[in-house]
C-alpha cells in the first residue's frame, strides 16, 4: 500500500458529480442470479436491458461462485408436485412463505435449469461420473441429494453457472454496467409513492453518477445484512460479505415501496467472523449431506429418524420414513422433517459417550457418495471450489483417507460448530427474511417496480431466484412495451447527488466502520432477542440522531470507500424499517425469532400475519396483510404466468 | 468541488478518532505523544501541529494523554458511536446521549 | 483522517544497535507494582532502573484508583486482625488464592498508604466534602466503601497517585527507561533455570537492543491479555489493562525456567463486547456499589443478603448481615464471579435474569443516582467514577454533555447485552442474550510464578510483585507487593555482584527479536493474534478435554512455526506488537500445559475437565504448577498453604 514511503494515488479517473444519461427498456438492478436471468428473459422478450452491479457480474453474488442444489418440483424424474413444494414450505415457516415467488419457483424451476443448460451450464452428470449411484438417474443422467426416492433436490455444476448466464447476457446485448452501485430509484414527478421510472448509480471506482431511464425496473439486489452484528477485522471465515447492505431495500423504501416480515430476525452463529469457512469444517448438513461423523475414537455417531429413532443402514438417510411421503433439506416440521444426527449428540458428548472432537468420516462412504460430496458439492456450492477443495486439496487432505475436524464444541450450534455463543442476524442467515411485498407478475406495490430473488419477502435458494428472476423479467419487458421512457425530475437527481456526495466533501469525519459499529450496538441493545415497546422506542430515537448528527459527518476518502460508506447508511435505513415493524407487531413469535417482553403471547392466532411497512410522504406507515394474501395459488399462477 | 489529490488508502480501523485535537490550541508540545501508554501518536512532521493518530485501533481509551495536555481544551476524548451510554431524566423521562445534538445544558460541577 | 503525502516513521532506526546497562536491581515494568519496587529498592541505597514498554508517568492498569482493598493493620476502625481477613479471602476462593502476597497486603496496606500520603497522593478527605457521611471516619477523615462497619475497603483519589510515584522515582535517582519493551531474562551461562542475572529489551520506537545486568531482577508486568479473544475494531472495551498488557512477563519468566501456578484458571466474561467506558453505564458493582437500579418505569429492583432475603433499607446494603462477622465485597462484582462462601457474601441484586423472565421488571434498567443520599451520590459519580482508571474522563465527558446526577438515571448496559462479568448477573444471562461471552483470563485470581515470603519466584535473582505474580490482583495488592519486594530485593543485593551476560544467550535474543523485520510482507501481528485466539476458542474453552487439549497443543505448535516463517514487522511499533503476540503465543501454551495436568473439575478455577467432572475433589484440591525444563514442560504442585503458617513467616521474613 505504501510506494517508497508514500501512500499511492488512486488508480482510476476521478469524475465526482459527471453524470452519464443511459435509456433503457428494461433496468435489471443487481446483477446476480435473480438479476441475471431477469435480464436474460426480459431481452429473449425483444427488450432492451441494462444491468447495474456493484461487482462484476461475471461471478458476482452468493451464486456467483457456484451453487450445489437446485430444487425441481416437478421433474421428469419424480412425483412431487408443486404443491407439495409449497405444503412443506408452509410447514416449517409456519405460514410465513411467500406464496407467490414460491409457488412460480416450484412451477418454473425445472424449466429455468432447462434453460441453464442450454445456455452453458451442466446440470447432470454428461460424463458419467457417477454411473451406478444410487442417487443418479439413469436415463436423465441427473443426480440428486438428500431424498433419493422423491428425487427432487438435484445435485448440479453450479459453479458453471454465473459465467453462462453472464455469457448469455452479453449474447443478448444485455448492456452491462459493472462497479455501479445502485443508489436511489427515480419516480415520476420526483414524488415518493409514484412510478418507478429509473434509477441512479455510483461508479466505485471513478465517482460518477449515472441516470438511467427504464420503463421498467427490476429490483434484485438481495436482501438486508449486518445491521446486529459488524466485524471486518474477523472478516473471511464468516458471513459478513462486503457488498451486501440492504441497498435495494432502503432506496424502494425511500421510494415508498411496501415491504413485510421486516421484523424477522434470528439467532446465528455465522456471521461475524468467529466461526470457520463455508463448509470448510467437516459436517453432516447441507452441502455435505448426508455424510458420516466419527468422535475422536472413530465412533460413529448414530442418525436418527423423525422420531428420534436411530436408523440402521445407510440408505435410511436418504429415503423417507415409512409412513412419510418426502423430506426436504430444511424440513423443520415433523411432516418433511429429514433425518439428523442424534439431537442427543451435545448430552452423549457431555456424559463422556463420545469423545471429541468429532470428524466427517468420508472414508467409510460409499465412493459415489464421497465424490459426490467432496468434488461436486463441495466444489461446486458458492464460495468453496477455491478456498475449500483447491486449498485443502494442495494441503494434502484426501477425502478416500482423511477426515475432516467438525468443530461441534459443547455449547454452540451444531451446524456451523462453534463454541461461541450466538449473535443475532437478521438477512445473513439461512432461511427466510423481511423484502418486498409483491403481486402475482411480482410487481411491488410502485408500478414499474418488479422484484426477485432475495429482495422477495421470504425470498431465499438459487433456484428460487432464477425462477423468479426469469419470471419477473418477462413480466416487466412485457410491462415496458408500449411504454415510453419518462424524464426524471432535476430536483430528484440533484437532491440524490447532494446525498451520495456529501462523504467527499469533508476532508475528514467518521468512517463507516464506525457508524455500522455504533448501528449495530443500537440494534443489539434495543432491538435485540428480547423487544418491548420502551427499547424499540429508545432504539428509533437514537437512530434518528445518528441519521440527524453523526451520518452528516461520514467522511470517504475515494470512490470505494464512498461506496462503503454509502452502504451503511442503507443499512441505517433498513434498522429504522426493522425497528417500525418490530413495534408494529404486538405478539411474539417462534417462527419470527421475535419476542415481545410486553407480548408475551407466542403466535396468537389472531397475529397470524403479515405486518406490512411503507412510506406515505415521508411518514412511515404500518398495515397488515392476512397471511394468505397470495390467494389460491394454482388459479392464480395460470392466470398471470 | 475543490481539487484534492485523492489517495488509495487501506480501510480504516473502526473508531478512528479516538481523541480530537483542536488545532487553534494545540502547540504541538507532544507531550501527549510521550505518555500515550499504547504510543497511537507520531508528532506532526510540520511543527507546533497537532500530533498524528496513527493506529487509532490501539487505544484504549486510559486518557493520560488528555491529563498531560498543558493546554486546556486542545485534546479531548471521544467515544466511539458503539460506546454512547444514554441516561433519562428522572423526572421528565427524556433519554439524552453524549454527543446528541441539542444536548442538555453541560453540568459544570468540578470532581471532588 | 488526513496523512501528509509523505509519512516517514519519526524516529531514528536502530535496529541491531546494543546498549548496555548496569544496576543493582531491574525492575521489568513501570506499574504501580513496579514503580513500587523501585521507590523502596532506591530507599533502601539500591541502583535501580526501570524498564517500562509505555511511559511511567501514564502507564500501567493503576493510571488511577478508586478503591484501595484490604489493608488491615493500622486502619482506623477495623476489628479483625490481619490473619483472620487472609484466612477468609483463602476461605472464600477455596484455598486458590496467595495466602503470602494477601497477608502481606493486609499487614502493610496501611503503612505502604501512608508513604504514598507523603509522597503526594490524597488518600483522605482532606477537603472535608463527604464530612458527615456514613462512609467517613471524622478523626482519621478516610472513606470506606462497602461494608462500613468494617471499613476493608477504602476509597482514595488515585488519580494522585501515579504522578506521585512518578516524582519520587525521579527524586531518588532512579534510571527510568520508557519505551523499551523487556523481551528476554538473562541467566548465568545461558542456561534455563540458572540464576537470573539481567534482561534484554527493544526500543519500541526506534527498535535499539539493550542488555541489562543487575544483581537482582523484579518482574512487575500485568498478566496476560487477549488469550482467547481481541479486536481493535472494539477498542477500549476488552477491559481494565491496555492492549500493551500482554502477560510478556510470564513468557519471559516461563522461557528463563521459572514455576508457574494456577495457569489452568479463566472465566467466561461478558465484558469483551459489551463493555462500554469503564463503568460509563449505569451500575451497581464495583465502582458504583451500592447504586439503587430501577427499571423502565422506575419500579426499584430489589437488593438481597446472602440468604436472598430482600433488603429493605439502603443503610442495610453496607452493612453485615445479621450474625455475619463482615462481607468481602458487595454486588456481584468482578472478583467473586466464583461460589464464595456465604459467610462472606455481600448484599447485591435480586436475580435481574429471573425477574425479566417473570415479568416482573422491564427493560431498561438505570442506575437511579438522585435517589441516593447526597454523599454517596457524589461519592459514586464523582469520586469514584472519576478516579477508577480511565473514568475521569467518563465523569468530564458526560459532565460536559449535560449529564446530572442529582436528575439523570443512567442506562444499565448489562441486561441488555447479556450479564457476566460487572453486573448483577454473574453467571451470564440466560434471558437477555446478545453479544457473546468470551473466555477471559483477567479477572479476578489468576496464575502466575510461584513466589516464596520474598516474593522471589524459583529462579534465583528473580522476584516478582503486583498482577504478574499467581494469585495477583488490584491497586493495593500491587503497591503493598511492590514496596515489600523493593525493600528485600536491595538486601540481597548487597551481597551480589554483577554477571556478565552469556554471549550466545543475546546473541540467540537479538535473532529471535529482529527475525520479524527480516521480511517486508507475510502475517502480521493481527492476525496472528486472531490464530491464536481461534486456537484458544476451539480448543481450551468452557468445557476441556484431553484430545482438544492436545490438538491445542498441536495447533500452536503449529502456530510457532508459522512465527518463525511468516511473520512480519516494518517498523519498531509493529515490530513491538509482534514480539508481544509471540509472549502471548507462549502463555497460551502454558495454559494448555496446566489445563491437561488439572485431572478434576473446579468451581474455584472455573475449570470444567469433560472427563473428570467431579468438582474440587479432595486429592485434586492443589495447586498444579508447570516448569520449563531443558525446553521440557515439568509438571508439578503444591499444597495450597504451601507457604505455611501465615503469621509466623510473615514475622520471620519481616524487614
Amino acid at each position: 500500500m505504501y510506494k517508497d514511503g508514500n501512500l499511492h494515488q488512486w488508480p482510476y479517473p476521478i469524475r465526482y458529480n459527471q453524470e452519464t444519461e443511459v435509456d433503457t427498456d428494461v433496468l435489471i438492478l443487481g446483477g446476480g442470479i435473480a438479476g441475471c436471468w431477469a435480464a436474460i428473459s426480459a431481452a429473449k422478450s425483444g427488450a432492451k436491458v441494462a444491468i447495474v452491479e456493484k461487482a462484476a457480474t461475471i461471478t458476482s453474488g452468493a451464486g456467483g461462485s457456484g451453487c450445489d442444489h437446485w430444487i425441481n418440483t416437478p421433474n421428469p424424474c419424480s412425483k412431487v408436485t408443486a404443491e407439495d413444494c409449497i405444503d412443506w414450505e408452509r410447514e416449517n415457516a409456519n405460514g410465513y412463505i411467500n406464496g407467490i415467488s414460491r409457488y412460480i419457483a416450484a412451477k418454473e424451476s425445472y424449466d429455468t435449469l432447462l434453460e441453464m443448460e442450454q445456455i452453458g451450464g451442466k446440470i447432470r452428470d454428461t460424463d458419467d461420473e457417477f454411473v451406478g449411484a444410487d442417487f443418479r438417474d439413469e436415463q436423465t443422467k441427473f443426480l440428486f441429494a438428500y431424498d433419493y426416492e422423491n428425487k427432487f433436490h438435484f445435485r448440479v455444476w453450479g459453479k458453471t453457472f454465473k459465467p453462462a448466464l453472464y455469457k448469455e447476457c452479453k449474447r443478448l446485448g444485455v448492456k452491462i454496467f459493472d462497479r455501479t452501485m445502485a443508489t436511489s430509484l427515480l419516480t415520476d414527478g420526483g414524488k415518493q409513492g409514484t412510478k418507478v421510472i429509473g434509477a441512479t448509480g455510483l461508479n466505485s471506482r471513478t465517482g460518477e453518477l449515472y441516470i438511467f431511464k427504464a420503463k421498467a425496473t427490476v429490483m434484485s439486489m438481495s436482501r438486508h445484512s449486518r445491521n446486529w452484528a459488524f466485524s471486518s477485522e474477523l472478516t473471511g471465515l464468516g458471513q459478513f460479505r462486503p457488498n451486501i447492505v440492504g441497498t435495494g431495500y432502503a432506496m424502494a423504501f425511500r421510494a415508498g415501496a411496501q415491504f413485510t416480515l421486516m421484523e424477522r430476525s434470528v439467532r446465528g452463529n455465522l456471521s461475524f467472523g468467529i466461526s470457520y469457512p463455508s463448509y470448510g469444517t467437516g459436517n453432516a448438513m447441507n452441502t455435505w449431506y448426508p455424510c458420516t461423523i466419527v468422535d475422536a475414537n472413530g465412533k460413529e455417531i448414530p442418525w436418527t429418524d423423525r422420531d428420534g429413532k436411530e436408523l440402521t443402514d445407510f440408505p435410511q438417510r436418504t429415503h423417507p420414513a415409512k409412513d412419510q411421503k418426502l423430506f426436504a433439506e430444511r424440513g423443520m416440521a415433523y411432516k418433511y422433517r429429514r433425518p439428523d444426527i442424534t439431537p442427543a449428540m451435545q448430552d452423549r458428548v457431555k456424559k463422556g459417550e463420545f469423545a471429541l472432537p468429532l470428524y466427517a468420516d468420508m472414508t467409510g462412504m460409499s465412493k459415489m457418495e464421497r465424490r459426490a460430496i467432496w468434488g461436486l458439492m463441495v466444489g461446486n456450492e458458492g464460495r468453496t471450489p477455491v478456498p475449500i477443495l483447491k486449498t485443502y486439496s494442495q494441503a494434502g487432505f484426501n477425502p478416500d483417507k482423511d477426515m475432516l475436524q467438525n468443530y461441534l464444541m459443547l455449547g454452540g450450534d451444531w451446524l456451523r460448530g462453534e463454541n461461541l455463543s450466538y449473535v443475532r442476524i437478521g438477512g445473513e442467515g439461512p432461511g427466510d427474511s423481511g423484502g418486498l411485498v409483491v403481486d402475482w407478475n411480482l410487481k411491488t406495490t410502485l408500478d414499474g417496480l418488479y422484484a426477485a430473488g432475495d429482495s422477495l419477502f421470504a425470498g431465499n435458494y438459487h433456484h428460487h431466484a432464477a425462477a423468479t428472476g426469469r419470471y419477473a423479467g418477462r413480466k416487466a419487458a412485457d410491462y415496458a412495451k408500449p411504454m415510453n421512457n419518462v424524464k426524471p425530475t432535476r430536483r430528484q437527481i440533484n437532491q440524490e447527488k447532494q446525498r451520495i456526495y456529501a462523504p467527499i466533501k469533508r476532508k475528514c469525519g467518521i468512517e463507516w466502520k464506525e457508524l455500522n459499529a455504533g448501528l449495530v450496538r443500537v440494534m443489539q441493545n434495543y432491538c435485540g432477542e428480547y423487544k418491548n415497546e420502551e427499547l424499540l422506542n429508545i432504539g428509533l430515537t437514537w437512530l434518528k440522531d445518528i441519521e440527524k448528527n453523526v451520518a452528516p459527518n461520514l467522511y470517504a476518502a475515494n470512490p470505494h470507500i464512498l461506496m462503503r460508506a454509502l452502504g451503511v447508511l442503507d443499512i441505517l435505513a433498513c434498522n429504522r424499517m426493522i425497528i417500525h415493524t418490530s413495534l408494529a407487531r404486538k405478539a411474539s413469535s417462534t417462527y419470527l425469532g421475535f419476542n415481545r417482553l410486553d407480548h408475551p403471547k407466542i403466535d396468537p392466532p389472531a397475529h397470524h400475519k403479515w405486518v406490512t411497512l411503507q412510506q406515505e410522504n415521508g411518514s412511515v406507515k404500518t398495515g397488515e396483510l392476512p397471511i394468505d394474501f397470495c390467494g389460491d395459488m394454482e388459479s392464480n399462477y395460470e392466470a398471470h404466468k | 468541488m475543490e481539487k484534492n489529490i485523492i489517495y488509495a488508502r487501506p480501510n480504516p480501523t473502526s473508531a478512528t478518532r479516538p481523541v480530537v485535537f483542536n488545532p487553534e490550541i494545540c502547540t504541538g508540545c507532544n507531550k501527549c505523544v510521550n505518555v500515550c501508554q499504547t504510543d497511537v501518536f507520531i508528532p506532526n512532521p510540520i511543527k507546533r501541529k497537532p500530533p498524528i493518530i496513527l493506529h487509532p485501533d490501539e487505544c484504549w481509551y486510559c486518557s493520560p494523554c488528555i491529563d498531560v495536555c498543558p493546554k486546556d481544551g486542545a485534546i479531548t476524548l471521544n467515544y466511539p458511536l458503539m460506546w454512547r451510554i444514554p441516561w433519562k431524566r428522572k423526572d421528565t423521562g427524556k433519554h439524552y446521549w453524549y454527543g446528541m445534538k441539542n444536548p442538555p445544558p453541560p453540568n459544570t460541577r468540578p470532581m471532588p | 483522517m488526513t496523512y501528509p503525502a509523505e509519512l516517514k516513521w519519526p524516529y531514528p532506526i536502530e535496529y541491531g544497535n546494543e546498549t548496555e546497562a548496569a544496576t543493582d536491581v531491574l525492575v521489568l515494568g513501570g506499574g504501580i507494582a513496579g514503580c513500587w519496587a523501585a521507590i523502596a529498592a532506591a530507599k533502601d541505597g539500591a541502583k535501580v532502573a526501570i524498564v517500562e514498554k509505555g511511559a511511567v508517568l501514564g502507564s500501567g492498569a493503576g493510571i488511577s484508583c478508586d478503591h484501595w482493598q484490604w489493608a488491615i493493620t493500622g486502619v482506623p476502625g477495623v476489628k479483625i486482625s490481619a490473619e483472620e481477613f487472609t484466612k477468609a479471602l483463602l476461605d472464600n476462593h477455596g484455598g486458590y488464592n496467595n495466602g503470602i502476597t494477601r497477608y502481606i497486603q493486609a499487614r502493610e496496606g496501611y503503612e505502604t498508604l501512608l508513604e504514598l500520603e507523603e509522597m503526594g497522593g490524597k488518600i483522605r478527605d482532606t477537603e472535608d466534602e463527604f464530612k458527615g457521611a456514613p462512609f467517613r471516619d471524622a478523626k482519621s477523615k478516610f472513606l470506606f466503601a462497602y461494608d462500613y462497619e468494617n471499613n476493608l475497603v477504602m476509597r482514595v483519589w488515585g488519580i494522585t497517585f501515579k504522578a506521585a510515584l512518578y516524582k519520587e522515582l525521579k527524586k531518588l535517582g532512579v534510571k527510568i527507561y520508557d519505551r523499551v519493551m523487556a523481551t528476554g531474562l538473562l541467566t548465568k551461562d545461558g542456561k534455563q533455570g540458572a540464576k537470573v542475572i539481567g534482561a534484554t529489551g527493544v526500543n519500541t520506537r526506534t527498535g535499539q537492543f539493550y542488555i541489562f545486568k543487575s544483581k537482582a531482577t523484579i518482574l512487575c508486568g500485568a498478566r496476560p491479555q487477549c488469550i482467547w479473544a481481541y479486536a481493535t475494531e472494539y477498542a477500549g472495551i476488552s477491559g481494565a489493562r491496555s492492549p500493551s498488557s500482554l502477560g510478556a512477563a510470564y513468557a519471559l519468566a516461563w522461557r528463563a525456567g521459572a514455576e508457574f501456578g494456577m495457569m489452568e484458571r479463566a472465566l467466561q466474561q461478558g465484558t469483551f463486547f459489551s463493555g462500554s467506558p469503564a463503568h460509563g453505564s449505569g451500575h451497581n458493582s464495583n465502582t458504583w456499589y451500592p447504586c439503587t437500579m430501577v427499571d423502565a418505569e422506575g419500579k426499584q429492583i430489589p437488593w438481597v443478603d446472602r440468604d436472598g432475603n430482600v433488603i429493605k433499607n439502603i443503610e442495610d446494603r453496607s452493612r453485615p448481615a445479621p450474625g455475619q462477622k463482615f462481607f468481602i465485597m458487595g454486588g456481584g462484582s468482578s472478583s467473586l464471579p466464583h461460589p464464595g462462601l456465604r459467610e462472606y457474601k455481600g448484599p447485591r441484586l435480586k436475580n435481574v435474569d429471573e425477574q425479566l423472565a417473570a415479568g416482573e421488571v422491564t427493560l431498561p434498567l438505570y442506575a437511579d443516582l438522585p435517589s441516593m443520599s447526597n454523599h454517596e451520590r457524589r461519592a459514586i459519580f464523582g469520586l469514584m467514577v472519576g478516579q477508577e482508571a480511565k473514568t475521569k474522563y467518563t465523569y468530564v465527558n458526560y459532565t460536559k454533555a449535560g449529564f446530572d446526577p442529582d436528575k439523570d438515571l443512567l442506562m444499565s448496559n448489562q441486561q441488555l447485552i447479556g450479564g457476566g462479568g460487572y453486573g448483577t448477573s454473574s453467571s451470564g444471562a440466560k434471558v437477555v442474550v446478545g453479544f457473546p461471552n468470551i473466555r477471559s483470563f483477567s479477572s479476578g485470581v489468576v496464575g502466575g510464578p510461584v513466589i516464596d515470603w520474598d516474593l522471589r519466584t524459583t529462579l534465583e535473582g528473580l522476584y516478582a510483585a503486583g498482577d504478574g505474580i499467581m494469585g495477583g490482583n488490584d491497586h493495593g495488592h500491587a503497591a503493598t507487593t511492590g514496596r515489600y519486594v523493593g525493600k528485600r530485593v536491595s538486601r540481597y543485593v548487597k551481597n551480589e555482584r554483577q554477571m556478565d551476560a552469556n554471549r550466545q544467550q543475546i546473541d540467540k535474543e537479538k535473532a529471535r527479536v529482529y527475525a520479524p523485520l527480516k521480511r517486508s510482507e507475510g502475517i502480521g501481528w493481527k492476525e496472528l493474534l486472531a490464530g491464536i485466539n481461534k486456537a484458544m476458542q476451539t480448543y481450551c474453552g468452557e468445557v476441556k478435554r484431553e484430545k482438544l487439549l492436545n490438538m491445542g497443543l498441536m495447533s500452536l505448535a503449529d502456530i510457532q512455526n508459522v512465527i518463525e516463517s511468516d511473520v512480519y514487522a516494518d517498523d519498531p511499533h509493529s515490530l513491538t506488537n509482534i514480539l508481544g503476540i509471540i509472549d502471548i503465543h507462549t502463555t497460551a501454551e502454558m495454559i494448555l500445559h496446566a489445563s491437561l495436568a488439572r485431572k478434576a473439575s473446579s468451581a474455584y478455577l472455573h475449570f470444567k475437565r469433560g472427563e473428570y467432572p467431579d468438582v474440587d475433589p479432595p486429592d485434586w484440591n492443589k495447586f498444579i504448577t508447570i516448569t520449563s525444563v531443558n525446553g521440557n514442560v515439568k509438571v508439578g504442585e503444591r499444597p495450597l498453604n504451601y507457604w505455611g503458617d501465615i503469621v509466623k513467616n510473615y514475622e520471620a521474613n519481616r524487614i
